[in-house]
């Protein structure tokens, strides 16, 4: 695949290539493994709750989103009624809301893209390529085939590593003991340094991080994310010192 | 007139409602934030959202998780700082995390 469009001469217009799709293919690869355990642990999980292998994989090609996929095996059931098949939904949709505010705060980026584009690779955006694009842009990077790059490698990794998950089950030893299932707040934590532009710039982070621990003692769920990274927003938006 | 429950394609009628609504999740903010204009406001609102999304997302967790947990995610930030590398930090934030737990914290 030759680059779908090449990097105008002007820094302003759209940039989105193939060399670009390599660099975020690559920056995701520190991420391969951990993702492939979690992906793996998924499986097992889903063959262990009765699901076929063609459904299992299906999930993971379709859905995508890890925690929302685990939840969902837990509220898995061997009959569906259309009102379950919407509860399942509504759920879906309450543990991925982070991803409307991830989106949100590239969509200054995005915005110049055909919508069609952004259609397509907005399938393959995650938690992981929100950090690696939202580090990559702070950084003055304009590319969106880092973006694309970086969700695209991680969604076939996911993917694949869901069939020996599924296959093996129970001889897959507990991923807690190595700290896998610290890898995404590792990752999470570690995209504050790149992100840092002072005291005065991190009062939001403060404010959002102390509404989120209160709203996770308060609400069950993951309402603790929206409610307190918009409350940051807020705050951001409403202080008058120079932004 | 009521509709037949999907005896036999509801497993794969609920996956194509999670991918559904996933996508939805994926796209809404891009579209959503599309009809509203880029007042000086709304900008440094966003400029501010990536980092309350990532604090609000991990303190939490951290609370879970424990008093390992925090310290694995300090050392990171630590080599972070030290060292611009997210595998470094990796390495060092799991390093802790598995030691701390081999020791039986």
């Amino acid at each position: 695949m030759s680059s779908l469009q090449e990097p105008s001469r002007k820094t302003a217009g759209p940039i989105l290539t193939w060399h670009g799709a390599v660099q975020g293919a690559r920056s995701a690869l520190v991420l391969i493994p951990g993702l492939v355990v979690f992906a793996v642990a998924f499986g097992a999980a889903a063959s262990a709750k009765g699901l076929s292998l063609l459904e299992t994989v299906m999930m993971s090609a379709f859905v995508y989103a890890g925690v929302s996929q685990l939840v969902a095996i837990e509220l898995w059931r061997p009959e569906w009624s259309w009102g379950a098949i919407a509860g399942l939904a509504v759920v879906t949709a309450t543990v991925n809301a982070r991803l409307v505010l991830q989106g949100a705060s590239l969509q200054p980026w995005l915005a110049p893209y055909p919508k069609l584009v952004n259609a397509l690779h907005l399938f393959f955006f995650t938690d992981a390529n929100w950090l690696i694009g939202t580090r990559y842009h702070a950084e003055g990077g304009r590319d969106l085939g880092v973006l694309f790059g970086a969700g695209f490698i991680i969604w076939i990794n996911w993917i694949l590593a869901t069939i020996p998950g599924y296959l093996l089950g129970s001889l897959v030893a507990d991923p807690r003991r190595y700290g896998i299932d610290l890898v995404m707040p590792i990752f999470f934590a570690s995209m504050l340094v790149p992100l840092w532009r002072g005291r005065s710039a991190a009062v939001p982070w403060i404010v959002a991080g102390i509404v989120a621990l209160v709203t996770a003692k308060l609400v069950e769920g993951y309402a603790f994310i929206i409610v307190g990274a918009l409350s940051g927003a807020l705050v951001g938006a409403f202080r008058d010192d120079r932004a | 007139m009521t509709v037949p429950d999907p005896v036999l394609w509801g497993a794969l009628a609920a996956i194509g409602a999670m991918a559904v609504a996933t996508y939805l999740c994926r796209i809404s903010g891009v579209v959503l934030m599309g009809f509203i204009p880029l007042t000086p406001h709304v900008r440094r609102g966003l400029a501010a959202l990536p980092g309350s999304i990532v604090v609000a997302t991990v303190l939490p967790l951290i609370e879970r998780l424990g008093f390992a947990a925090a310290l694995a995610l300090l050392a990171a930030i630590g080599s972070m700082v030290l060292r611009r590398s997210e595998l470094l930090a990796l390495i060092v934030g799991m390093g802790v995390i598995s030691g701390l737990r081999a020791l039986g914290w």
